[in-house]
Parts: C-alpha cells; structure tokens; sequence
C-alpha cells in the first residue's frame, strides 16, 4: 500500500475502534519504512479527531469512544518504540500526570480522560485512584510532566483538589503546572474559585482544553 | 366471595428464567468468583469447590450451590426493636426502607446538598419512625462529624436509641461487625435471642464483575454466624462492569448473589438470605449509574422473579431517583420503582428519600416518598369484592339522579376503599390560588416540621440503654476516635 492508501484505512481502523488493523496498519507502515511522524499525524490523528467529533455531535457514546482510544493505543504500541529508536518523540503533546486525589476510589471517568489524552498524543502517568496529593507532585517532578489532572467524584473529596493547589502554591511549585480538574461534583466555577487552570466537562472536552492549554491545537 | 387477585408482575418467561439460572451456575463453574478473604475460601474449599488460592479464584459446582438453595429459608421475619411486631420478608410481603448510605443531605433552605451531619442523622430516624409506610429504618446517612472508624456502628446505636423499627444496615470496616452485633444482641438480650428474632438485615455488596471483597466477604461470615440475615447486593452496571443487555446481566446477577450465598451457608446453614441487589442501567453518555432509568427498574423486577423462582427473599433499590432536587424527576422515578418493585413483589424495597445515585438524601421526598408507599400499598391490596352481589343491593330503591354520597353502602366501605391525599394537591384551582400555590415540597418540609416536633422516643429498657453507651464507648476508645458526637436525646 501507499501512503496515500494506508493513511485513510488508518484512519478508519480508528474511527470503527478496530485495535487489530490499527496495530496490523502501524506493523506495515514500519515495514515499509514510512515516515512514521507522518504516519501518525496523517494516519491516526485524523481518526481520533473524527472520534471527538462524532462525541460531540451525540453520535458517539462512551463505549465507541474507549474502543477508539483502545485502537489509538494499540498503534501507538507499534509505533513508538520505532519513533524512539529514530529518536523522533512520539508523544508531541507534552507529558501529564493524571489520577484521582486521595480517599476517592472512583477511576471510570478518569481511566476514559487518560485514554483520550493518551491517544491525543500526550505522554500520560496515569497514578489510579485514591492517590495522595503528593504523589502527583512527585511524580510530575520526576517525569518532567507540565499538567496535571485531579479527578473526584465525590464532592467529599472535591475539596482535595483545593487542597492540591495549596500544597503546589506552598512549595513554590504553581507556576510551573497547569492544573486541571474534572468530576461528576467538579464546574468550571469550582476550577476559577480553587485557583485551577481549567475544567473539562468529558474526556473529550479534557482533551481539548489540554491541547489548547499546551499551546497547540 | 370471589376472592382477591393480588397484582402482580412477571417479566420473565419461565423457560427464560430457567436459562438465566442455568447460565448463571455455568458461569460459576467454569469462571468462578474472586473471593478475597482466607476464611472463605477455606470453606469453599472444604465443601469442595475449586479454589486457587494464588489467584482466590474459585469455581463452585452446581450442586454445592444447588445444596446451599436447599438449606437458606424462603422468608425471614425481622421483628421490631420491643420483639412483639413482626415483619415477614419472603413470599410477596413488601417493605419500604430509605435508601442506603448517603453522603449528603439536600437542604431545604439552599436547596443544595451539604454534608450529613449527626443532627441530620437524628433527624432522618425521628422522621422515619414516624412514617407508617416506612417500615424499616436505614443506616441510610452518614454523618461527617463521625470519625470514620466508628462510622458505621455509631448510626446504628444511635438508631437503635431513636426507633423501634427493624434496620437494613451494613458494614464499613471488618472491625465494625462486631460492636454492630453487640447492640442488636444488647437489644434483645442476648444473641440466641437476636437469632431468634432478627432486628437488622446487613447488606453486603459484591465488586462486579464477580468478585466478593475481604469486607463483604468477612460480613457475610459474621453475620451468617450469628443468624443475622444477609442481603446479597450484587450491582452489575450494564456494559461496563456487567453484560450490557439486560438478560446478561441478570446472568452475572444469579452467579454473584448465588456464590455469596453459598459462603453463607457455608459459615452457617440454615442462614437468612436476602436476594437483593442495586444494579443500574449504566450511561454511556456520562458514565453515571441511573437507579431511575426503566432499564434498571426492569433488572430489579426481573431479578426478583428470579428469586422468587430460587424461593428466596428479595431485596431491590427501587423507589429512589437521580433527580438533584424534588422535581417532577425525583417524582415519576421514585413512584415507577415503587410500583413496579411492589408488582414484582419485592420484599424489601430500599430506596424511599433518595436523590443523586444514592448519595444524598432529603427529609422532605422521605414524606412525599411515605406517601407514594400509601398508594403503592392501596395498589397491592387490590379490587375486593366486598358484597355478594357486589352492587345490586346499592341500587336498590334506585331513582334517577339519587345520589351515593349519603348511601348506607359509602359508608360502609368508602374508608376501606378510598386512601386519603396525603400530601398530593386535591384542591380546586381557586382554592390552591388562595392557599399560596402551595408545591408538594413546601407542604413537605411543613409536614416534616410537624411530625419532628410530635416525635416521640419509644420508651427503651434503662439497662439497655446503658449496654448500648458502654458497647459504644468501648469501640470508641479501642479503635482510638476520642469522643464522640453523642447527640442529646
């Protein structure tokens, strides 16, 4: 296959959710030894782009969405440790570090935002659930990440994400992370009034405001 | 007299029941559950099922679990906290309890929800006392001025302290079995009296798909060995952590609910057993957990069909919404669920003051709720027939225009077969103008006012009362929470 033929089959492996081709597609662009950032840029992006919109247009429903991030996923596996050897990075989006703060086991809207980042070309540390407000902390430190993203489902545990911005402004550390939050209790005037640096509605809405936050869209 | 036909409602085929018990006990066989507690698979073990005790993986065979059938009653009788007014849970008696567990109480004032305090802890058993269509209380609250160690036993003594109805409660920790058995035993006097008169149910909820935690796992030994009945929760949401049609997962509900039972026989045969559960129709939209979507009013009813055909108790969270406030949503979900859990003859019906997916709950939908109950229990009592002939004796004398309103025959019957308002508006236009267009929820809150204020506390036993402050204390101080927030009372 050309490139001109392999890109829109990508594509739409993307857009069905369909994980086999999308990993069989990545396999025969390696094999044939295409320009593998364009793969990617041409390729899958375009697919995980249509997938956005068809959410947004009602069309899409959660399980389309995960399924379409799982297809993204399965690509990317293919795809980045060649783009490493050729030293090109993969993960142009930047580095972020998501999880859901401490005493909250909810994890199903923040596994889905993961994916969806993941699959919009960020580099995602996803730390679970119920993680200690330090530990997001540590890990951006270490990962070199610039966002970080706090989900809660509970408004009693809401106010870990207050408490987050806190801990970050008391060592010195808020300038150097945009915060973003999420959650069933969570609002856009939750995220003004704690001080965050924005909050998303759904996972395809986070990735938006993730991508525009990093400064590309 | 021809006698009474009692409404009822079956979803299910039978050959479509079959094959859904039949798929559930392959599954069991072939798949297995996660059980995370040593105690347990040690029994399950010993009764020959096939445990890998690396994974806690267990496969149970259709005849262990066709033996514990055999030997878990098909009704138990809770009785209320004197010992003398019994409730038989089985066959296709109904019973409303609040819903369970709520983190956040809707205001009144503000008309948002804030967190549970003691004081609306306290509140929540005063009011439930003394709504007649409530007949069990819940540990349906939870406070946050409580340290969460002492958490769930705390709302069960202080329940204990304010009301005479039998409980639906459960468990936080593994600790908390113990001082919770304490009090109902302290009530009773003993616990071979708490066995022979059981006054609480403890609900115990699997992690779908099919695994049993250490927590529900240990309250499902310890309350089997106390004769303290079990309420199986098994809460599959459809197409996320269950099968995603509705007979699938109904599948996974029978495996759930029946390898929990087989752990409570296995603890202690003969044990009560309450097949319940609160699954939902999940949302692919928001990923939320809807308990008044049709969908999972239709999972409730079924499953109920379904224990019933296992000659089992049933248990549903039905009669509650999703609705924030009390809107015309919190109305028409909670009223479905009432109705359609009461046809399908649901035992224990937990839902009543419900809102936000079981998370906060509202004194005010606990009146309105109370009333929609009323009319559920008119519902069940159905269409008697009252005269032999019915009404040929009201027509007698007839003339035209003759009015019934003073006949003999209204008297006679109309209270027995008309229930009164409640809290619905039956005004005439002009006169609910006059009365201040009065919504149900204002007429609520002041019933509410009202039954707080005529509350009274049933008379408790001096003795007891010290027993259940000492068991109390003790499991303060042992698990290190310092003082707590004791109410006066």
């Amino acid at each position: 296959m050309t490139k001109n033929e392999i890109f829109p089959k990508m594509t739409e492996a993307i857009v069905a959710g369909d994980r086999k081709t999308a990993g069989a597609l990545a396999e025969e662009a390696v094999r044939s030894g295409f320009d593998l950032s364009e793969v990617v840029e041409k390729g899958y992006v375009p697919g995980i782009q249509k997938v956005g919109e068809l959410w947004e247009q009602g069309e899409y429903f959660l399980p389309e969405l995960i399924s379409s991030a799982e297809a993204m996923k399965a690509a990317m596996a293919v795809l980045e440790p060649e783009l490493n050897r050729q030293g090109v990075g993969a993960r142009m989006g930047g580095k972020i570090v998501i999880g859901t703060v401490e005493g909250d086991i909810h994890d199903i809207g923040k596994n889905l935002v993961a994916s969806m980042l993941q699959a919009g070309g960020f580099e995602v540390f996803d730390l679970g659930a119920d993680v200690k407000l330090e530990k997001f902390i540590e890990t951006a430190e270490a990962v070199g990440a610039g966002m970080i993203c706090l989900s809660a489902l509970l408004t009693t545990t809401m106010v870990n994400q207050r408490r987050f911005i806190a801990l970050l402004r008391d060592k010195g550390l808020r300038d150097k992370y945009r915060v973003l939050v999420g959650g069933a209790p969570a609002s856009g005037k939750w995220a003004e009034e704690i001080g965050a640096d924005g909050y998303a509605e759904n996972a395809v809405a986070a990735v938006k405001l993730a991508k525009s936050l990093a400064g590309h869209s | 007299m021809i006698e009474t036909k009692k409404p009822k409602l079956e979803l299910l085929s039978p050959a479509l029941v079959e094959q859904i018990v039949d798929e559930g006990l392959t599954v069991l066989e072939r798949h297995g559950v996660m059980v995370e507690n040593a105690e347990a698979l040690g029994l399950l073990a010993g009764a020959g099922a096939d445990v890998d005790l690396g994974s806690e993986r267990v496969r149970i065979g259709r005849k262990l679990v066709q033996d514990c059938l055999a030997t878990t009653p098909a009704s138990v009788t809770l009785y209320d906290r004197e010992g003398s007014r019994a409730f038989a849970v089985g066959g296709d008696e109904v019973h409303f309890d609040p819903g369970s567990s709520a983190v956040a109480l809707l205001d009144h004032g503000t008309q948002a929800e804030r967190k549970a305090t003691t004081a609306d802890v306290v509140d929540m058993y005063k009011l439930v006392e003394t709504l007649e269509h409530i007949h069990f209380q819940s540990t349906a609250l939870i406070a946050s001025d409580v340290p969460g160690a002492v958490a769930d036993a705390f709302r069960l003594y202080l329940g204990l302290l304010l009301s005479e109805k039998p409980f639906v409660t459960g468990t936080f920790r593994v600790e908390g079995f113990g001082p919770m058995k304490d009090l109902l035993a302290a009530v009773r006097g003993g616990e071979g009296a708490l066995r022979a008169k059981p006054l609480a149910i403890f609900d115990a909820c699997p992690s779908p798909p099919l695994k049993w935690s250490n927590l529900t796992t240990q309250s499902l030994i310890d309350a089997a060995r106390a004769g303290i009945p079990s309420e199986l929760i098994s809460m599959g949401m459809t197409g996320a952590t269950s099968p995603t049609t509705i007979a699938g997962t109904l599948v996974q509900h029978v495996a759930e609910n029946l390898s929990g039972l087989v752990i409570c026989q296995l603890a202690g045969r003969g044990t009560p057993v309450i097949f319940g559960g609160s699954p939902s129709s999940f949302d692919m939209r928001k990923g939320t957990t809807p308990m008044g979507a049709m969908e999972t009013m239709m999972i409730d009813a079924a499953y109920a069909q379904i224990g019933k055909f296992l000659k089992l108790p049933t248990n549903a969270y039905m009669a509650l919404s999703d609705a924030k406030v009390n809107d015309p949503q919190a109305g028409f979900e909670t009223a479905l669920g009432a109705v359609l859990g009461a046809l399908a003859g649901v035992n224990v019906i937990s839902g009543p003051g419900m809102l936000d997916y079981e998370s906060s709950l509202s004194l005010e939908k606990l009146a309105i709720d109370d009333g929609i109950c009323a009319m559920v229990y008119r519902l069940l009592d159905g269409i008697a027939q009252r005269d032999d002939p019915i009404a040929l004796g009201a027509f007698e004398g007839f003339v035209p225009g003759m009015s019934f309103l003073t006949h003999p025959h209204t008297r006679q019957w109309y209270r027995k077969e008309h229930i009164g308002a409640g809290l619905a508006d039956r005004d005439p236009y002009q006169a609910w103008v006059a009365a201040g267009r009065t919504s149900i929820v204002d007429k609520a809150h002041a019933d509410v006012g009202r039954r707080l204020g005529e509350y009274a506390a049933p008379p408790l036993d001096e003795a007891v009362r010290k027993e259940l402050d000492r068991i109390m204390a003790d499991y303060g101080r042992i698990s290190g929470s310092g003082d707590l927030p004791l109410p006066v009372l």
